[in-house]
């Protein structure tokens, strides 16, 4: 199945704002951003796993160990500071 | 539910207008109170002084964490009408960045819902800051009193301590 990646903020400089990519149903949020860090500079860099990086499944903010099981979108993005 | 109680844009607000609106829209509001976030230089920064700001948000998931933290103020609080404004882009020093303002019948309970609203704000929308200063530009750390404010409400922070 495929799942769109976005990228905000300083993620977003570094990565761009979003891309497609191919998983397979239950793999977890933390197990694709592991794929991603094995690809190096500059996944690696940004997405590494001692970086502060939350992350939302098509828009609320999930866990790490979320399972993503059907189509949908996935954001990565550092701590929050609006206001 | 009010459709115009959040609102993220570009354009500059009016705070009295804002205000009036929330008033005038229940006979029984006793009370309203308003939070102002400006954009604001500070003298100890190393780096220079502040030029300006830029604001990124997470179009939909932006307005529907704020509508969702307006449910669960109005869990807690009495609160007669409510309105957000948040602006995005690039913003200078004494802009005005962000509004909170709640209309209920007495002031205990607007004062109470615009903190909690303010303090959660600060913790789960998704909106970005970067501040561009004469060295360029450079996002904005999450702070730990802002995940303080929040815990003081039952409410979990970021955790950016960690």
């Amino acid at each position: 199945m495929k799942i769109r990646i976005r990228y905000f903020a300083a993620l977003r400089e570094a990565l761009g704002p979003q891309e497609e990519l191919d998983c397979e149903p239950g793999v977890t949020v933390s197990q694709i951003r592991d794929r991603l860090v094995a690809r190096g500079t500059p996944y690696a860099d940004v997405l590494a796993t001692h970086r502060l990086v939350r992350c939302a499944w098509n828009q609320h903010m999930c866990e790490l160990n979320h399972a993503v099981t059907s189509e949908g979108e996935l954001a990565f993005f550092p701590p929050v500071t609006g206001g | 539910m009010d459709a115009l109680e959040v609102c993220i844009q570009e354009a500059d607000f009016d705070l009295g207008t804002e205000v009036r609106r929330l008033r005038e829209a229940h006979r029984d509001v006793g009370a309203v109170v308003a939070f102002l976030g400006t954009v604001r230089d500070y003298q100890d920064r190393p780096e220079g002084g502040l030029q300006g700001m830029e604001l990124e948000h997470y179009p939909g998931m932006t307005e529907s964490a704020i509508q969702h933290m307006i449910a669960e103020a109005r869990q807690r609080f009495d609160m007669k009408s409510v309105r957000v404004i948040h602006r995005v882009g690039r913003l200078n020093v004494q802009d005005q960045i962000v509004m909170v303002a709640v209309a209920s019948a007495h002031r205990g309970e607007a004062f109470a819902a615009c903190e909690f609203l303010m303090d959660y704000l600060k913790t789960q929308a998704p909106f970005w800051k970067k501040e561009w200063t004469p060295q360029g530009g450079q996002w904005v750390d999450a702070r730990d009193s802002d995940d303080r404010a929040v815990e003081r409400w039952g409410l979990k922070g970021q955790g950016t301590s960690q």
